[in-house]
């Protein structure tokens, strides 16, 4: 899927797998079991937690096991600002993701193939911003868009905006600060997939009389939907449960908080482990929905 | 369990054999006899099962049922790297993380035999590629690689050499001076090579004998010449070949021969090149052993006559035209002539009748597809 | 049809544009590493080596970096050898469950930091351990694992199954035909995993922070530090890793042209 672009890009059409035996489980179990005991017990016993109940003794932490469906009530009625915003924020960054990648991926993956060197070094552009942690790159957006830099000065000079009206703590600056940290994230699966697209049938396309932008409709777009597919869950997941970039010491404010701003307050600071733990499994019950659509179309081979 | 190495081939023996796979069988009761020294060909269509038989003996697959016996020892279950077989695969598959002395000094080393650089050595000069012993397989054209491969398996001196289609992906003249290469060192070394092809003409050239294979069974097996001359079934007479085939109900037999009347003519085969005497049988004659003539010829009984015809299309293929005759109540006749004039000797469209000795016909044990048997 | 037309230019044009446009935090960080600054670094003050000549005259700095590293190490070599495993597995063997399988490496991927996060605090808090470098490590290993999957399971597609086959057919047993055939030609796969691993569990940030308890990684320093302001010394790590990792990829790619260009040359 999407870091094939870190092996090797040639793969060879052969036969598949051969033998099953003893071999494939010591090959397996280690790795599963470390997943069934640290990714799947803590997905469950966030389900357990969110259905927990305060304590009769009740000092602020303390929880009972219980099946109180009512965090979940509690929940949606609170938050729901926060979930709406969340999924609008992730929208907006992924089409606007999608939209910047899908030209650049194009570039480097069709029109750079006959060109090893300079394809590798767009493509290790493409990833460098992955070596300087995100954190300091969002904190170099907050300083450049801040109201007494340069570029807010010149922004207000031009009349674009109000001295009033700021650039930082809106929705804007944070579907800025997202889109820009998961661009890479779009880029690389539809690079791939952009790789292997035969450029014959493109010939093919406009032999049978359709002009550029029909073929791109017609043949380009069908066949990398699998690209803009993998590309698009990959970021929009993340976005949706995201809240660095919407906190207010980077390029948000109180009025952008998502729903990984309550569940981080909630869980850290508050200590209110079962609203915390809803909230987080409604996020990942809208995943699971999402990937289940995904996989039913198209199969389980394809993810990984 | 220790490997006896011999010094020279060894037989084998598959009895019985056979393989399923899910959804399908591959090899129905293969049963095959290879003595010591010989050069034995596999010759099939793909899919025919030939490739599976290698990968049987070779221990890269296990039989559904049956035994394999190499040398008189019964090796069925016993691992690859067990047996005294090597095989050369058809991708030549040379380790490309290593240099062409260490790929052929490889076996040398897993058995922990002694000096084993200098024994690829040896075998790289026998294939004559000492020179590039430090090159790595990628830098290596494909002729080059194969006899790599080749050496590769040969300096482990196995009791029996597996060759996987190895000419399939060189050009015609570099295939043809890797034949007789091939050939050269299997009789000077002694040992048993079986050797997987669909390509007939190889097969016939460079085997002692040639087993035809079709749909996981051997069809027919002897030697090439043999095969050629007298084949028993409608597959083999079209797979090594080309053949005319003609089928009739059986109308006269005698001590000598058997007949069978076609669109009104009589088509004899003499009885012991015959498989079947008696109701509807085939029979075919090889197109180069067929003549054409303008009017009809007087010949004797020891001659098949069929025609008029008309001539509908003429191949030149260089040493030889290809005529296509079409015989009213017969059918489409083919006949090979050699071109010992410059031009051609008829043209499209004559009336002309085809004879060939009766000595030179094959009566066949089926039938072809689509007709019926009786 | 034209020789030259604009329309051939927009592409190439918005693609390093597009580039430079990615490029300028990561320009703006390297930039501001030399800024002569005190405590925040929003404003420039004036060019200076000093932050880099002493990066760790602010110990909270070197000793987040010293705990990213051993963190990342660790775990890469955790997630690396069980994630090899899981690929080899996944691809050479054919078996019952492997849909199932494919979908359970699938899931952390596409699981969103703060529920992965919440849900192993709860764990660790449930199981009586307390958040620290062994949390920390046990969390990145379960992100990891499945980016190396993915990896080193391109890198074994691209191999042939028959150059195993024919290492057994020239008398290995198993056993050597993985260490002498296999998992040489794996190693670059390999290699490529456990450094993404490593990058991902370097400047991972949200499962840390809800994992971590005292501890503090490199990332968690400057999230703490972002409402302060981020010291020039940040910058200066960031700025030479990020430096190391591009000369890295460089270096890699120029020794691969290089070697490719040897190969095609003698005959």
């Amino acid at each position: 899927m999407a870091f094939a672009a870190f092996g090797s890009s040639s793969a060879t059409e052969h036969k598949g797998p051969t033998k099953s035996g003893a071999i494939v489980l010591a090959l397996l179990m280690p790795g599963l079991i470390y997943l069934g005991l640290f990714f799947f017990t803590p997905l469950f016993s966030l389900i357990i937690t969110s259905l927990q109940a305060p304590a009769e003794t009740g000092g602020i932490g303390e929880y009972v096991y219980a099946f109180n469906v009512e965090n979940y009530k509690y929940v949606v009625e609170n938050y729901l600002p926060q979930i709406l915003r969340s999924f609008y924020y992730a929208t907006v960054a992924t089409i606007v993701a999608l939209l910047i990648s899908y030209p650049l991926a194009y570039f480097i993956g069709v029109k750079l193939r006959n060109r090893p060197l300079l394809k590798s070094l767009m493509l290790t552009l493409v990833i460098a911003p992955f070596f300087i942690s995100f954190l300091l790159r969002t904190i170099a957006w907050k300083s450049i868009f801040s109201d007494g830099g340069a570029v807010m000065q010149t922004v207000y000079n031009l009349g674009l905006m109000q001295p009033s009206e700021h650039f930082l703590g809106s929705d804007f600056a944070v579907i800025f600060g997202l889109t820009y940290n998961f661009i890479p994230f779009m880029t690389l699966p539809l690079y791939t997939t952009l790789e292997r697209f035969d450029t014959r049938l493109l010939e093919a396309g406009s032999d049978l009389y359709a002009n550029p932008s029909k073929v791109f409709m017609k043949v380009t777009l069908p066949i990398t939907t699998p690209g803009i597919i993998s590309g698009t869950l990959l970021v929009f997941i993340p976005i949706a449960g995201d809240y660095v970039n919407a906190s207010r010491d980077f390029l948000g404010s109180a009025k952008t908080s998502m729903i990984g701003t309550m569940v981080e307050s909630d869980f850290l600071q508050n200590w209110d482990y079962p609203s915390a733990s809803a909230l987080s499994v409604l996020l990942m019950a809208v995943i699971v929905i999402l990937v289940a659509t995904y996989v039913r179309s198209a199969g389980t081979e394809d993810l990984l | 369990m220790a490997i006896d190495f011999k010094p020279s081939g060894a037989d084998l023996e598959l009895i019985d054999v056979r393989k399923e796979f899910p959804g399908f069988v591959a090899l129905e009761d293969m049963d095959l006899h290879i003595p010591a020294g010989e050069f034995f060909a596999l010759l099939g269509p793909s899919g025919c099962g030939k490739t599976t038989t290698l990968r049987i003996v070779a221990g890269l697959e296990e039989q559904t049922t049956g035994q394999v016996l190499i040398g008189g020892k019964d090796v069925s279950g016993t691992k690859p790297h067990q047996r005294p077989v090597n095989t050369v695969f058809q991708s030549y598959a040379l380790f490309p993380h290593m240099t062409i002395l260490e790929n052929v000094a490889f076996g040398l080393r897993q058995r922990k035999i002694e000096d084993p650089l200098k024994k690829a050595m040896d075998a790289l000069n026998l294939v004559e590629l000492g020179y590039a012993a430090q090159r790595r397989p990628q830098q290596l054209s494909g002729g080059q690689q194969q006899r790599v491969a080749l050496a590769r398996a040969l300096v482990n001196r196995p009791a029996l050499l597996l060759l996987d289609e190895p000419l399939g992906a060189l050009d015609l003249k570099l295939r043809r001076q890797m034949q007789i290469e091939l050939k050269a060192i299997q009789m000077e070394v002694g040992l048993t090579f079986l050797h997987v092809t669909h390509d007939q003409e190889e097969a016939m050239d460079m085997a002692d004998t040639v087993a035809v294979m079709n749909k996981g069974r051997i069809e027919q097996m002897g030697a090439p010449e043999a095969l050629y001359d007298r084949p028993k079934t409608a597959f083999v007479s079209k797979f090594l070949g080309q053949s005319n085939l003609f089928v009739g109900s059986v109308v006269d037999s005698n001590a000598a021969s058997v007949s069978i009347e076609v669109g009104g003519h009589k088509i004899t085969a003499p009885k012991n090149r015959a498989e079947k005497h008696t109701g509807k049988i085939c029979i075919g004659v090889r197109p180069e052993k067929a003549t054409f003539h303008r009017s009809a010829p007087k010949l004797g009984a020891d001659h098949v006559v069929v025609g008029p015809g008309e001539i509908i299309d003429i191949r030149f293929t260089g040493v030889s035209n290809q005529y296509l005759i079409d015989i009213p109540n017969i059918g489409e006749v083919t006949v090979f002539a050699q071109n010992v004039g410059i031009s051609p000797v008829v043209e499209l469209g004559e009336k002309v009748w085809v004879s060939w000795k009766v000595e030179h016909s094959f009566g066949l044990a089926d039938l072809p597809a689509g007709n019926e048997e009786e | 049809m034209k020789r030259f037309s604009i329309g051939k230019l927009t592409l190439p044009v918005y693609s390093v544009l597009a580039i430079a446009f990615m490029l300028i935090p990561i320009v703006y960080t390297i930039v501001f590493s030399f800024n002569d600054s005190n405590r925040g670094n929003t404003t420039w003050k004036g060019f200076t080596f000093d932050k880099w000549l002493g990066v760790c005259n602010r110990p909270d700095v070197c000793d987040a970096l010293g705990n990213s590293l051993l963190i990342g190490g660790v775990s890469t070599l955790i997630a690396t050898i069980l994630g090899t495993a899981l690929a080899i597995g996944l691809v050479r063997y054919k078996f019952k469950a492997r849909s199932l399988v494919n979908l359970a490496l699938f899931l952390p991927m596409a699981t969103p930091e703060v529920v992965l996060g919440a849900g192993l605090a709860g764990l660790f808090f449930n199981m009586g351990f307390a958040p620290g470098m062994l949390t920390v490590t046990i969390a990145h290993v379960v992100f990891c694992l499945s980016f190396v999957v993915v990896t080193v399971k391109a890198r074994v597609q691209t191999l042939d199954p028959v150059l195993e086959e024919a290492g057994r057919d020239l008398y290995a047993n198993p056993n050597q035909v993985f260490w002498k055939i296999t998992f040489p030609l794996l190693v670059p796969g390999i290699v490529s995993a456990a450094l993404l691993s490593f990058s991902l569990s370097f400047d991972d940030f949200i499962i840390t922070y809800f994992n971590s308890g005292e501890v503090t990684t490199f990332p968690k320093f400057i999230y703490v530090a972002a409402a302060r302001g981020v010291p020039a010394e940040a910058n200066v790590i960031a700025s030479a890793v990020f430096i190391a990792t591009i000369l890295l990829v460089l270096i890699v790619q120029i020794n691969g042209a290089v070697k490719r260009k040897k190969l095609l040359k003698v005959k």
